[in-house]
C-alpha cells in the first residue's frame, strides 16, 4: 500500500500532503472587537469542513474572509497556493451559498442559475447545457421558469446550491447551509449534499451552530469559540476525545466530575472524586502530576444503569436515585440523582420492547450506575 | 355595552372623515355653483370649467409647473439615490457624517429659509457670472431639485438598508464586477424605491409656493402661485373649479396606484402559498 492510499480519506494526517486552503495567524478586528484572534487552518482538497460555534464566536467572520468580503486585520489566506488578500471577491476561485441564498428575486430559477456563467463570458449554448445539466442535478429542470418567491424552502435551497456549483469552483463555501430548513427536509438534505460533494470532488467548508449537522456532514470539524479554535479533528475524535470541557460540553451532553488524581502510570490513571464518593480508573495514560486538578467526562450513553447493587465496590461506580425518565421511543433518558445532590444524564437503548410498559427503572427506584475503563475521558482544561 | 361602544366609534370616525373631507367637498360643490359670488347658491353649472380653459394664464401656469415638476423629479432621483447609495453602500468615508446631515437639513429646514438663502445664492451668482440672467424656470428647477433630492435620499437610504447586502454580495461572488452589481442587482430592486421617490419629487414640486415665489422672476407663475395670487383678491369660482380637477386628478392618481399594488400583493402572496404547498 503506497502513503497515497493510505491517506486517502484522510488528508490531514499525512505529512506530505499540500493544503488546499491555508490560513496563517488570520485575525479580524471590528473596532476594539476581536472577532478571529490569530487562527492557523490547513484544509485539503475533496474535505468536507464544518467551523462549528455558537453565534459570535467568529465562523462567519472567518468565512467571509474566505470568500473576500472581510478583509483580515493581519495574517495571510492562501487558497490553491496563491496569497488571497489583494484578490476581490469576483476573482476568487470560491463560491459562496449565502444563509438565507439570497436568490436574486427579479430573475427566474434559470436565470439565477446561469449568472456566474454569464459574467464570466461563457458562449450561450455552453451556459444552457451546463444550466440545464446542473438543474436536473438538483431536480429542478421543471421548475426553471419560476420566480424565487415561487418555490419552497427545499427547492431554493437547491437553487441556492445550483447556483454556487454552476462555476465549477474549486472551494464552495456554505453558511448555514441547513438552518432554513425542517427537521425531516434538513436530515434528506444533508445526505443529498453530501452525495453532491462527494460526485464533483469539491472542497466544502461549512458554518454551522448545529452540531448534530456538523457530525452528519464533515471529515474534520473545527469547533470554535470567542475567534479561536479549541478543537480540530474527525467528528469521532471530537466526539470520544474532546480536549476541553467546552467542546465536550458543546458537542451532545457529558456528565462531568471534578477530582483530583491519586495515581498516574503509563498506562492508567486513578482519579477521586471531589464531590462524589467515586474512584476513577481510565485506562489511557497522561502527563499529569498527583493530586492535580481534572475533570473526568462520561457520555450518558456510556453509563450502564442497573437495579442490582454490585458484588464488590470497585471503580467507577456510583449509586443513586431516578428522578425522571424520558421516553424517546428508541432510547430513554434517567435523570439520577447522585448523593451529592446533582443530577446526572443516562441514556439506556429500549432494545427490548418494554413489557406490560414495564421499564428498566421507576421514578424514586434506587440504581447503580458503571462504566468502562475505556469510557471515561480525563480533561485538564 | 357592546352596541354602546359601537356607535361611539362610529360617530368619532364621522366626525373624523367629517373634518378631512367636508372642506374639499365643498370646493367641489361650489365649484358648479352659476353665480359669480362664491358663498351665493345660483344653481348648477359648468360654465366655470370652460371659462379656466379659455384662460391661456392657467395654461401656462400648469405648463410650467408640469415641466418643472419632471425636470426636477428626474434630476431629484438621480441625485438623491446616488446620495443613498453613497451613505449606505460605500462604508465609512471622510465626512460621512456632516454629508448625511448635510442631505437631510432641507427636510427640517423652513420653507422661508431655504427660498431666501436660494434667492441671495442665484443673485450673487448673476452678480459674479452672469448666470442665471433672468429668474423663472431655471432657478426653481434648481431650488426644487435641492429639497426633493433629500426626500430621495431618505427613501433610498431606507429601501437599501432593508434589502440588506448580501444579494449584491452574491452577485459579486458569483464574478460581477462593482459597476456590474449596481446593474445587473442594485438598479433593479431599487427601481420600485426609486419610481417612488420620482413621484414624490413630482408632488412637492407641483406642490411648492413658498420657495418658487422666492426664487422665480418676471412672467413665470406656477400653478399654485396663480391660485394664490388670485385667491388673495378674494375667492373666485374658477379657481374652485381648477381646484376640482387637481383634487380628482390625484384621487384617481392615488386610488390607480393602490390597486395595482394590492393586486400585486395579493399574487404574491397566492404564489408563495401555492409554493410552499408543494
Amino acid at each position: 500500500m503506497s502513503s497515497q492510499d493510505e491517506f486517502e480519506d484522510q488528508p490531514w494526517l499525512d505529512p506530505d500532503a499540500v493544503p488546499f486552503i491555508s490560513i496563517r495567524g488570520v485575525t479580524k478586528k471590528f473596532g476594539d472587537f476581536v472577532a478571529v484572534d490569530s487562527v492557523d487552518l490547513d484544509i485539503y482538497q475533496g474535505e468536507l469542513f464544518c467551523l462549528l460555534g455558537g453565534s459570535g464566536c467568529g465562523k462567519t467572520t472567518l468565512l467571509r474572509m474566505l470568500a473576500g468580503f472581510e478583509t483580515p486585520s493581519s495574517g495571510s489566506i492562501f487558497i490553491d497556493g496563491v496569497e488571497m488578500s489583494n484578490v476581490p471577491p469576483y476573482e476568487r476561485p470560491v463560491n459562496m451559498m449565502f444563509q438565507s441564498y439570497a436568490l436574486f428575486p427579479h430573475m427566474n430559477v434559470e436565470k439565477n442559475v446561469a449568472y456566474g456563467l454569464k459574467r464570466d463570458g461563457v458562449p450561450k449554448e455552453e451556459i444552457n447545457l451546463r444550466v440545464a445539466e446542473m438543474l436536473s442535478m438538483v431536480e429542478l429542470t421543471d421548475f426553471s421558469q419560476r420566480k424565487p418567491h415561487q418555490l419552497s424552502g427545499g427547492q431554493r435551497q437547491r437553487v441556492a446550491l445550483a447556483r454556487a456549483l454552476i462555476k465549477r469552483p474549486k472551494v464552495l463555501l456554505l453558511d448555514e447551509p441547513l438552518a432554513a430548513l425542517d427537521k425531516r427536509l434538513r436530515e434528506q438534505t444533508q445526505f443529498e449534499l453530501m452525495n453532491i460533494q462527494e460526485k464533483l470532488g469539491v472542497t466544502f467548508v461549512v458554518v454551522t451552530h448545529d452540531q448534530e449537522e456538523a457530525m452528519t456532514l464533515s471529515t474534520r470539524i473545527a469547533v470554535m469559540d470567542a475567534g479561536e479554535f479549541e478543537q480540530i479533528g474527525s467528528p469521532t475524535e471530537i466526539y470520544e476525545y474532546p480536549d476541553s470541557r467546552m467542546v465536550a460540553d458543546f458537542i451532545g451532553s457529558i456528565n462531568m466530575f471534578e477530582g483530583r488524581v491519586t495515581q498516574n502510570s503509563s498506562d492508567h490513571i486513578s482519579v477521586s472524586g471531589s464531590e462524589e464518593d467515586i474512584e476513577f480508573f481510565v485506562d489511557y495514560g497522561m502527563s499529569i502530576k498527583d493530586g492535580n486538578k481534572v475533570w473526568v467526562a462520561v457520555r450518558p450513553e456510556k453509563m450502564r444503569l442497573s437495579k442490582e447493587p454490585p458484588t464488590a465496590k470497585k471503580a467507577n461506580q456510583i449509586k443513586g436515585m431516578v428522578q425522571d425518565i424520558g421516553y424517546l421511543g428508541d432510547i430513554s433518558i434517567y435523570r439520577i440523582k447522585l448523593a451529592s445532590d446533582r443530577v446526572i444524564d443516562v441514556t439506556v437503548p429500549n432494545q427490548i420492547r418494554p413489557k406490560d410498559g414495564k421499564h428498566v427503572a421507576y421514578w424514586e427506584d434506587e440504581v447503580y450506575l458503571d462504566w468502562d475503563a475505556a469510557s471515561a475521558i480525563v480533561l485538564t482544561r | 355595552m357592546q352596541k354602546k361602544r359601537s356607535t361611539f366609534l362610529f360617530s368619532i370616525l364621522c366626525f373624523g372623515m367629517a373634518f378631512l373631507y367636508i372642506p374639499m367637498l365643498l370646493l367641489i360643490v361650489y365649484s358648479f355653483n352659476y353665480s359669480k359670488i362664491v358663498p351665493v347658491w345660483g344653481g348648477f353649472s359648468t360654465r366655470w370649467y370652460g371659462k379656466l380653459f379659455e384662460s391661456e394664464e392657467v395654461w401656462n401656469a400648469l405648463t410650467l409647473s408640469i415641466k418643472i415638476a419632471v425636470v426636477n423629479a428626474t434630476f431629484a432621483t438621480i441625485l438623491g439615490s446616488l446620495a443613498g447609495l453613497a451613505l449606505v453602500r460605500f462604508g465609512r468615508f471622510k465626512g460621512r457624517t456632516l454629508f448625511g446631515g448635510m442631505i437631510s437639513a432641507p427636510l427640517v429646514m423652513p420653507e422661508v429659509i431655504t427660498g431666501l438663502s436660494l434667492l441671495m445664492l442665484f443673485i450673487t451668482l448673476k452678480e459674479f457670472l452672469g448666470w442665471p440672467d433672468k429668474r423663472g424656470f431655471t432657478t426653481i428647477t434648481i431650488a426644487h431639485i435641492t429639497f426633493s433630492m433629500a426626500y430621495v435620499a431618505v427613501i433610498i437610504q431606507s429601501r437599501l438598508t432593508g434589502m440588506g447586502i448580501s444579494l449584491e454580495e452574491a452577485a459579486q461572488d458569483l464574478g460581477a464586477r462593482p459597476l456590474r452589481v449596481l446593474g445587473d442587482i442594485t438598479l433593479p430592486l431599487l427601481a420600485p424605491g426609486m419610481m417612488a421617490g420620482w413621484l414624490l419629487a413630482f408632488t412637492l414640486s407641483l406642490d411648492d409656493l413658498v420657495i418658487s415665489s422666492f426664487v422665480t422672476g418676471p412672467g413665470a407663475n406656477t400653478l399654485p402661485m396663480l391660485i394664490y395670487s388670485r385667491v388673495r383678491l378674494g375667492l373666485r369660482p374658477d379657481i374652485n373649479a381648477l381646484a376640482t380637477i387637481i383634487i380628482v386628478t390625484v384621487a384617481v392618481g392615488v386610488l390607480i396606484s393602490g390597486w395595482i399594488m394590492l393586486r400585486q400583493q395579493k399574487q404574491k402572496q397566492r404564489d408563495m402559498q401555492m409554493a410552499s404547498a408543494d
